[in-house]
């Protein structure tokens, strides 16, 4: 379809308004996790291991129960066992069995009349450990002495004799990889390294959980999905899915983080052995730090052959990333996928190794496993474009991914929007800037595939024509906002007419979180479908009270028309007037949607960032940034330029400040923001951005997901931009003055 | 513990509240005044998401005891719609889309209507390193930004 056949005729889409549920968020009234309290409700806190690889030997919690106001505790003694597979990983997590895997693992839980009192009774519960090795870093873990974090975690992929602690091989590609090196005028390879960063969401992980004797129970709770929230919780606790209703609040930020279970079942755990009181449970930044959601660590060998033209003949990677103590968590089947898939490169081979460490069980964050992949490629593919002369926009064109490239990791391309970022970027004022003495620019690419899944919506016509909307993914940044317009479009009401509510599990059928970058896309796809039938059934009405058939009635702008003058004469109907007369005319007009929804386009990004470092401090500075990003079509175009500086500055930080830095001993040495610094705003400057739009064939107004893409490009972009100041090429992140200032030496005196 | 008693003045209404010694004026706004607009982020005064004014002091509330806010006066979040009308900062972050999951954003507002109390005008750099102590994990603060200077600009045109 061509771009502005998509573009022709919105009322609505592309329009800003403001969204519905802005008054609430700015004048305090908003609910978020930790502002739910119920009657009748206790407080919980959580013992956690101080050590990084414990065996638990005892757990005495007598003093703790003798105290006041304490109602109950539980451990894992109080779960029940038989569990396998995820459902045990999510257990284990949740609490502890008999070995601590990583500082801040939850061995035991207390609740309490008050906060107080429950934090007093957690510093009373008596935990025996014998510590055990443990291993941090990532090619640490990758020896064949290594201590084991998990015996028996290797799966079928993993042949005889390879390190203890790698639970999953990969390895795939295609094409003559030696060929091509072969063909190749430079050949470079080298090691890139990045460390484990916090999602940093500003609302730490909260709820209210309440279980009876009898099974059934009641969650409000702060999550991306709590549908997920339901059947992990279950699962752990052993109850059906079905008896615990779960109510998501307003969420404070989740970036992926809050698409899992924490502590969720703690609180129902301690509810049941509480004789049903509710029980609130908020964790302090320090375990949402230590016990939370970060990423993995990574460890990464790439090579690329290029000829002097800058054509690339061939790659290969061989990624190593711990996602923490559990299997499945680490995300390098993603990093490799992403790898190169900016690029048409006829060989490439992939390998990869899953790696268990001492820390705490990686959640997704954001295009997971995307933006260390592109750290290691984009920064190798700048450092080969300055080996070579060659302009880095120029070079990603020349080989970028197009309508029917095969991409790197399989599938053909539909249609994609690499090249128009890119050209885009090229053309934007920023990148005509001259620099000064110590600034340097820096470009790269980025991609996430975007996803669909599980997805169900309903509308329901009011009686006085206004449209309800219940949609199952929590309004994360503006959600609401986007699927009020797509309704008001595809109704032809106004916005204001729209009503969009995120319903508890027991109003849809399953969803899957807002994550995948899914939640307008998806929500989107589903309620057009939805509306299409309350816009049919409508028609319906009106051809009855017309009394022609309903094939002869169309509908538009908020009203049932003749379908032509053969259909007869008569006035439009509106939605209005239908709704009003609805129960004399045939009942109640709803309508839903239920799908694994397909169609998802990928979206490709290019950030161009100007950087000044001081050579005296090795400090960075970001003098200017440009997002350049497809949104497919942009439906709130303020809320899609905020998932671009949002992931923008989440990059900037990971490529500079953010690191998990762990002691000798495996403890965490920075769980509090003043030490895990994330950019604060005297940091960034503006951040400028471009909405490119090529629009999604697999979406009725061509939408693509734009949530994720934008925290790729960064790590690279800075580090070329550093490198382009400096002279001083960086493998290993995050570029903290100290680390800039002794490569800046060293590549003098070398 | 016996839990001492405090009287206050919040967002212009005499109040009352025990708390235990040991308890932070936040928990005290959120647990027993069921204001539940501040929000702790942190905890240790580093993220701001806690804003709120003491006798015209802008505050971290989870640094300050309960039992400080005896014969002070508080104001909030919710108290900055005066008579229910939005102030032009609470206006314009709607506008410009300054909040996406909106976490931060009543202590910002907090922090930014203090900033506009003592400096009508600031610059991009003065908004910035006041808000240096309110973090936000989703908007990157461009918007944030332009939203304190739109505000800045209005009040300034109604003063
Ligand atoms: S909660 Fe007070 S500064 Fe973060
Ligand atoms: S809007 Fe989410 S932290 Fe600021």
């Amino acid at each position: 379809m061509p771009k502005d056949e998509l573009k022709a005729g919105y009322k609505l889409i592309g329009t800003r308004p403001n969204r519905p549920d802005g008054l609430d968020k700015v004048t305090g009234r908003a609910r978020y996790g930790a502002d739910f309290s119920v009657p009748n409700m206790l407080w919980a806190a959580v013992v956690r291991s101080p050590h990084a690889h414990a065996k638990i030997l005892k757990i005495d919690a007598s003093k703790a129960l003798a105290l006041p106001g304490v109602k109950a505790v539980v451990t894992r003694a109080d779960l029940p066992t038989g569990l396998s597979g995820e459902d045990l990983n999510l257990q284990d997590n949740t609490l502890a069995g008999d070995v601590a895997l990583y500082d801040g693992h939850a061995v035991a839980a207390v609740a309490a009349t008050s906060a107080l009192i429950a934090q007093d009774a957690a510093r009373l519960i008596e935990v025996e450990y014998e510590v055990l090795p443990h291993v941090i870093d990532v090619d640490d873990a990758m020896r064949m002495d290594a201590p084991v974090v998990q015996e028996g975690a290797a799966d079928h992929t993993v042949p005889e004799g390879s390190p203890p602690n790698v639970a999953r091989c990969l390895d795939f590609g295609h094409g003559d990889v030696e060929a091509g090196f072969a063909e190749a005028d430079l050949v470079m390879e080298n090691t890139y390294r990045t460390e484990a960063t916090h999602q940093g969401y500003i609302e730490p992980h909260a709820c209210v959980g309440q279980l009876g004797e009898d099974g059934k129970g009641e969650m409000w709770v702060c999550t991306q999905g709590h549908w997920y929230i339901r059947r992990m919780s279950a699962a752990v606790l052993g109850i059906e899915a079905a008896q615990l209703r779960v109510t998501p609040s307003e969420i404070g930020g989740g970036f992926g983080g809050k698409t899992t279970i924490f502590s969720e079942p703690i609180a129902l755990a301690l509810s049941r052995k509480a004789g049903g009181r509710p029980v609130k449970l908020v964790m302090s930044r320090a375990e949402v730090l230590r016990a939370t959601g970060p990423t993995a660590s990574a460890s990464m060998d790439v090579k690329i052959g290029m000829k002097k033209d800058g054509t690339m003949t061939a790659a290969s990677a061989v990624f190593r990333m711990q996602g923490g103590a559990f299997v499945g968590m680490s995300p390098v089947g993603e990093a490799l996928s992403c790898a190169f898939a900016c690029y048409n490169i006829p060989a490439i081979h992939h390998e990869g190794y899953e790696v268990l460490a001492n820390r705490p069980k990686a959640a997704a964050y954001r295009a997971p496993g995307s933006p260390m992949a592109a750290f290691a490629v984009e920064s190798l593919v700048d450092e080969m474009c300055r080996a070579l002369g060659l302009d880095p926009i120029e070079v990603r064109l020349k080989n970028g991914a197009r309508e029917g490239t095969k991409a790197s990791y399989g599938p053909k391309y539909k249609q994609i929007g690499l090249v128009e970022t890119l050209e885009a970027a090229r053309a934007h004022p920023n990148y005509q800037v001259k620099l000064g003495p110590n600034q340097g620019r820096g470009v790269a690419s980025g991609f996430w595939f975007n996803h669909g899944g599980e997805t169900s919506v309903s509308v329901a016509l009011g009686e006085d024509g206004t449209v309800t909307v219940s949609i199952g993914t929590p309004d994360i940044g503006g959600l609401r906002a986007s699927v009020g317009l797509m309704t008001a479009e595809t109704y032809g009401i106004p916005y204001e007419d729209v009503r969009v509510n995120v319903v508890e599990t027991g109003a849809l059928g399953v969803n899957e979180p807002t994550h995948g970058s899914r939640a307008t896309f998806a929500n989107g796809k589903a309620l057009v479908e939805a509306a299409n039938q309350t816009i049919k059934e409508m028609c319906k009405r009106a051809a009855k009270k017309w009394g022609i058939e309903p094939e002869a009635v169309e509908w538009a702008d908020g009203a049932a028309r003749p379908a032509g003058d053969n259909a007869g004469k008569f006035p439009p109907m509106t939605i209005g007037e239908i709704a009003a007369g609805m129960g004399a005319s045939g009942g109640p007009i709803a309508g839903h949607h239920e799908v694994t929804m397909g169609g998802a386009g990928a979206s490709f990004g290019t950030h161009v960032v100007d950087v000044e470092v001081d050579p005296e401090t090795g400090r960075t500075t970001i003098l200017r940034y440009l997002v350049v990003q497809d949104a497919g079509r942009a439906i709130h175009p303020a809320y899609v330029e905020g998932q671009y500086q949002g992931g923008a500055a989440q990059g900037i930080g990971w490529a500079l400040n953010e690191e998990y830095v762990y002691g000798k001993d495996g403890r965490l040495q920075n769980p509090v923001f003043l030490d895990y610094r994330v950019p604060v705003a005297s940091d960034l400057p503006m951040i400028d951005t471009v909405i490119v739009e090529v629009p999604n064939p697999g979406h009725p107004y061509g939408v693509r997901g734009v949530g994720e893409t934008g925290i790729t490009p960064p790590l690279p972009a800075v580090a070329n931009a550093v490198a382009a100041a400096t002279g001083a090429r960086i493998r290993h992140l995050p570029l903290s003055p100290p680390k800039v200032l002794a490569a800046m030496k060293a590549s003098r005196d070398g | 513990m016996s839990k001492i008693h405090v009287t206050t003045t919040v967002n212009g209404d005499e109040t009352e509240f025990l708390c235990d010694p040991r308890e932070t004026l936040l928990d005290c706004l959120r647990n027993q005044l069921d204001l539940t607009g501040a929000k702790e982020g942190c905890g240790t005064g580093d993220c701001g998401a806690c804003s709120v004014t003491m006798d015209g002091t802008l505050v971290c509330s989870c640094l300050v005891l309960g039992v400080e806010a005896q014969g002070k006066t508080i104001e909030t979040i919710e108290g900055m719609a005066a008579g229910g009308e939005l102030h032009p900062l609470q206006r314009q972050f709607i506008e410009h889309a300054a909040l996406q999951c909106g976490i931060c954003t009543p202590g910002i507002l907090v922090a930014a209507k203090n900033l506009l109390e003592t400096n009508p005008d600031p610059t991009e750099t003065e908004i910035r390193y006041w808000l240096a102590g309110n973090l936000c994990r989703c908007t990157g603060y461009d918007k944030i930004v332009r939203a304190v200077q739109a505000a800045a600009a209005e009040m300034r045109e109604t003063a």
